[in-house]
This record gives structure tokens, C-alpha cells and sequence, in this order.
């Protein structure tokens, strides 16, 4: 436990020796693993599709950006801003959550998939009649978290050791992964983790025994959602700047890719996930380009595409031979089973 | 005598322009055992359906110790105290029979989100009731060694009575079972009527529907007969076995 918490101390330090780029990278990862998390409670343990994911995420990182940048000139400070951006992210969950409650499978997923583009499409249109969004162009100058005195826009030194502004972030993010970590790991192992699990497993039987279904897909949306809303707000004071064009529809099907990944309900599976489909297109991008210079002189195919390429296989091959994914929950590994066991 | 515990007042139900029942109305008194017969089709299930807030009657009233059952959802009907059982049983099948039995608790407990992610004092005590009620039940029924098993792995037999230990976590006044001894050899039949009238001397009512008469007549204490949709006899199983409706209903219009 102490070598994982020194590790994780250290490691920002070990990336900034190799370069700035790789701690910003961390930073996404985790954001990712975040977004993962609060997509795998909606997935992974209510067992409801949502393909709209990143619309929370991104009314979280608007939340933060109107009320935390010169667009308004509105500076509040981000104790109050990203708790909101939670709240309002969580009454948009509820927001979907409600019509779509009797839907299920196929027909869910096309409504939240609905869901995700029409926000997108809100942000990108709220420059007109009114200025909210700025459109298309997006907001800038957008405010870093500021802890007191403490900016974590900015780089600090303190007894020799370098703090620049992704460092610091990157200690925030450590902590609200493990505050979000704990929370999963408690609502699975709970009363309320348990009324998920059998609405997943056979919703009529559940009804049966007195859990009200719709109240209790509602409260998945909602949490998932809320996550989803930390998240970008914390992305938005991280990154300084948001444009729609963060939260399209590929951005959903990354996390969903990353929570189906890693094995839905599998919280330690789900962030392994995450960081693998987040680390690993890096990777490539790094790699892909120098090796076909070494190998041919020359770029034959543009490492865009090979990363895309390699992704997409790497889909399909874990479709074929880990369809529950790499980490499956127990009970999922068991679902995703039981037509073979059957024979 | 005291106000029944159920009572259906010219209930009917219509899908699409089959009537599945016609005008019926029966009481079912608290501690007893009422048996549910009648040939395929005659909407047995329908009604368990109808008491249990998967169907809402068509015309009629359904009303549980005096109050109304109209409008009502399953999950909030068996907040009030039915429980019922599935004809082809539906259990978690996936998750450890105990686990099966700790959802059923679900009703009956009130830990929040909040208090499960605070883990506070009083939802680790809920937790270990709950867990503790559960093994109580599994051991009730008879298959506390099974308690680990997923439920999908457990023998015929021992899913049905992991059914009626789920249903009765939800701590119900008036317990439903459809056809608990289906599929079951005599031998474990025999066992089933055991357990069926140690749950009543616990003081929960009975309400089955089963198609095997010995058992129907060896358990119930009265028994409502209904063939296509209708009621056409009611009595205790001596009387209804000598019913002439009853007769031809199961075997055909004598000739005439």
C-alpha cells in the first residue's frame, strides 16, 4: 500500500523527466479512468447501454467554463463550481434518465445516443440569439482550480523540486479518483449495489421483491452522470480552454470501449481499461512514425490511421476471445458464459 | 369472522379479446392455505398477476388486509407484504443463492447512498442483518449447506425453495407460489408440503396454484377451481373433488 502511495507520488516527476507531454497524458488517463468509473455504474451495474456518456462530461466542463472564466466575467472559485457542475450534470442524467426508463437493449442505447449529439449540438448553437457557448469557437482563458493561494496553472518550486501547473493537477486527480474509487467500491458492496445487480440480472424478479426499478435506474443514471460532471469540470480548468468539438460521439464510444474493455462491474477492470485505451494510441503515436522511417526510409501510412487500425483490431480480437473483457466481474464472466455452459 | 386478508370482488381481465377472467371474486382468510386449480389456461396465472401488481384488472377490485390494490406498482405491492413466486422460476441466476436472498431483503431495509458510501455505524449493522437473515432462511428452507452455489447451479429443487426463501426475506403477509412442486419427484414434494405448512404455522398466509391434486388436497384447507377465465367451484378439497363443474371441467361434459 505505501510503495503504491510513494510510486504514485513519484511517477508525475519520472514523466516530467521525459517530458511535460506524458504528465498532461497521465492527466487524461485519469480522467478517463474517472469517466469509465461513473459510465461502468450506468453499464456495468445497472446494465443499461449509454452511448451519450460524454454529454455529462461535457455539461460539466461548460458548468465550470461559464462560471469560472471571462466569458461572463464570472470568477467563481472552483469549490462551488465543480460541485455544481456535478449537480447540473446529475440533473441532466435524471433528465434522460426519466423518459427512457421502460426502454431497454437496443432502443436505450439509440435514445442516449440521441441524447449525447443534441447536447453537442446545443453547445455548439448557444452563440445565437444570446452568447452562452460562443459556439463552435468554444471558451478560453478558462480559470485554473486555485486552492488559496495556490494556482495549479502555474509552476511553483518548493525545496527544489519543481511543481508545474500538470503536476499539480495530477496530485488533484489522484485524489478525487481514490474519493470516486472508494465511493464504487461502496455502492457495489451496498444495498443499493445489490438492487442494481438484480435489475441487470432479471428485472421482473426484482420488482418482485420490492425494488423499485425505476427509482433505482434513475439513481444509476444520476450517479453515473454526476461523475461524469466532476470530470469535466475538472478537465475544463485543466485544459483552459472547451470546444464542442471534446465531447463528440467517438469520445462515448471510447468509454464505453474502455468500460467493455476492461469487464463491465469490474472497478479495478474497468480503470485498468481506461488506462490502457488511454495510454496505448499515445504509445503508438510515438512509435508508429519513427518505426516505419527505420524500416522504410519513409511514412507509408499515416500513424492517425495505424493507431486507429491497431485500436480497431485490438477491439475485435477481444471481442472473439474475451467478450466479458479482459478483468470480467465475476457474475459478468458468468453471463457472457452462460450459453456454452448450458451445452 | 374477522375481515379476510385478500379479497377479489368481480375481477376481470381481457388480452385483446380472450377474457383470461370473468367476474371473479374469492377471500382469502389470514393463516390459511388457498389453493388455485384449474386446468391450463383457465388465468390462474392471471390472477397472481393481478394481486401482485404485474397486471391491473380490467374490472374489478383487488383489496389486501382492507386496502385497495388499484394502481399500484409490484415493487410497492410487496412493500406491503405479498410475496410471490414465478411458474418457471426466475432467480438471480448468476449470483450466490445467498446473495439472491439478501436482494430480498431489499424492501425491508433502508440504507441509502449516502449511508453506503459513509459506511456508517448503523448500515454496517444493516449489512450484517441482512447477510444474517439471509443464512437464517437458506437454513429455513433447507439448503443453508448450497448457500455459496450460484443460484443457476443449484438442482431443481433446491432453485424452488431458494425462491420461497427470497420471497420470504421480503417478509410477506400473504406468500403466492405458482406451482412450487413443479418438476418435483414425490419425494421431494412430500418435503415441499413440510416446509409449506411450517411457513404457515409461521404465521404467513398461503395462496398456490398447483396442478398436483395429491398435494392440493393433502395441504390446502379450501380451494377455488376456475376453468376459461371463470369461478366455478370453491370449497374445501373434499367438497370440490366431488363438484360435478369440477369433474367436467378437467375431464369433459359427461355425455348426455
Amino acid at each position: 500500500m505505501a510503495l503504491i502511495a510513494v510510486a504514485l507520488a513519484v511517477l508525475p516527476f519520472a514523466l516530467a523527466a521525459v517530458g511535460t507531454t506524458w504528465v498532461r497524458i497521465t492527466n487524461l488517463a485519469i480522467l478517463f479512468i474517472l469517466l469509465s468509473l461513473g459510465l461502468n455504474i450506468v453499464v456495468g451495474f445497472a446494465g443499461l447501454l449509454d452511448l451519450g456518456y460524454i454529454a455529462f462530461y461535457a455539461v460539466g466542463a461548460y458548468v465550470y467554463a461559464l462560471l469560472a472564466s471571462p466569458q461572463f466575467d464570472i470568477h467563481w472559485p472552483f469549490w462551488a463550481v465543480v460541485p455544481l457542475g456535478a449537480l447540473v450534470a446529475c440533473i441532466f442524467g435524471v433528465l434522460l434518465g426519466a423518459p427512457t426508463l421502460k426502454l431497454r437493449g437496443d432502443y436505450l442505447a439509440i435514445v442516449t445516443l440521441g441524447f449525447g449529439e443534441i447536447v453537442r449540438i446545443f453547445l455548439n448553437n448557444l452563440s445565437q440569439p444570446v452568447n452562452i457557448t460562443n459556439g463552435p469557437q468554444g471558451i478560453s482563458r478558462i480559470d485554473p482550480i486555485r486552492i488559496g493561494n495556490l494556482s495549479l496553472g502555474s509552476t511553483d518550486t518548493l525545496a527544489g523540486l519543481t511543481f508545474s501547473g500538470p503536476i499539480k493537477y495530477y496530485y488533484l486527480l489522484i485524489v478525487v479518483l481514490l474519493l470516486v474509487l472508494i465511493v464504487n467500491v461502496r455502492l457495489q458492496h451496498s444495498r443499493i449495489g445489490r438492487a442494481w445487480e438484480a435489475i441487470r440480472e432479471d428485472e421482473t424478479a426484482a420488482r418482485a421483491m420490492g425494488i423499485d426499478t425505476m427509482r433505482m435506474k434513475l439513481l444509476a443514471f444520476a450517479m453515473g452522470a454526476s461523475f461524469g460532471g466532476i470530470a469535466g469540470s475538472i478537465f475544463s480548468a485543466m485544459q483552459g480552454f472547451i470546444s464542442p468539438e471534446s465531447f463528440v460521439l467517438v469520445e462515448s464510444i471510447m468509454v464505453l470501449s474502455m468500460v467493455v474493455l476492461g469487464g463491465m462491474g469490474n472497478i479495478w477492470g474497468v480503470a485498468a481499461g481506461a488506462l490502457l485505451l488511454s495510454f496505448v494510441p499515445e504509445l503508438l503515436r510515438y512509435t508508429v512514425g519513427p518505426m516505419q522511417q527505420a524500416l522504410f526510409g519513409r511514412s507509408i501510412i499515416e500513424p492517425e490511421v495505424i493507431r486507429m487500425l491497431l485500436f480497431g483490431l485490438a477491439l475485435v480480437v477481444m471481442m472473439m476471445y474475451r467478450p466479458a473483457g479482459l478483468f470480467p466481474s465475476a457474475v459478468r464472466r458468468r453471463e457472457l458464459t452462460r450459453r456454452t455452459q448450458a451445452q | 369472522m374477522s375481515a379476510p386478508l385478500l379479497q377479489a370482488e368481480n375481477v376481470g381481465k381481457y388480452f385483446g379479446g380472450v377474457q383470461a377472467l370473468l367476474g371473479v371474486s374469492f377471500a382469502i382468510r389470514a393463516d390459511e392455505i388457498y389453493g388455485l386449480i384449474g386446468p391450463n389456461g383457465a388465468g390462474k396465472t392471471t390472477l397472481f398477476n393481478l394481486i401482485t401488481g404485474f397486471a391491473a384488472p380490467d374490472s374489478g377490485r383487488v383489496s389486501f388486509e382492507g386496502r385497495p390494490l388499484a394502481g399500484l406498482k409490484p415493487d410497492a405491492i410487496a412493500k406491503l407484504g405479498i410475496a410471490r413466486t414465478f411458474q418457471n422460476i426466475r432467480l438471480f441466476a448468476n449470483l450466490s443463492a445467498l446473495e439472491n436472498v439478501m436482494i430480498g431483503r431489499h424492501a425491508r431495509t433502508r440504507a441509502g447512498v449516502a449511508a453506503a458510501v459513509l459506511r456508517t455505524r448503523a448500515q454496517r449493522a444493516e449489512e450484517a442483518a441482512i447477510e444474517a437473515r439471509a443464512a437464517e432462511l437458506l437454513d429455513y428452507v433447507g439448503i443453508a449447506a448450497r448457500a455459496d452455489a450460484l443460484a443457476r447451479n443449484l438442482s431443481y429443487g433446491d432453485q424452488r425453495r431458494l425462491e420461497i426463501a427470497r420471497a420470504l426475506a421480503t417478509e410477506p403477509r400473504l406468500l403466492a407460489l405458482d406451482e412450487p412442486a413443479a418438476g418435483m419427484n414425490a419425494t421431494e414434494t412430500q418435503a415441499l408440503a413440510g416446509l409449506l405448512r411450517r411457513v404457515r404455522s409461521d404465521g404467513v398466509t398461503l395462496v398456490l396454484i398447483e396442478h398436483d391434486m395429491h398435494l392440493v388436497m393433502g395441504l390446502c384447507d379450501r380451494v377455488l377451481v376456475l376453468d376459461f377465465g371463470r369461478r366455478i367451484a370453491e370449497g374445501t378439497p373434499r367438497e370440490v373433488q366431488h363438484d360435478p363443474a369440477v369433474a367436467a371441467a378437467y375431464l369433459g361434459a359427461p355425455a348426455a
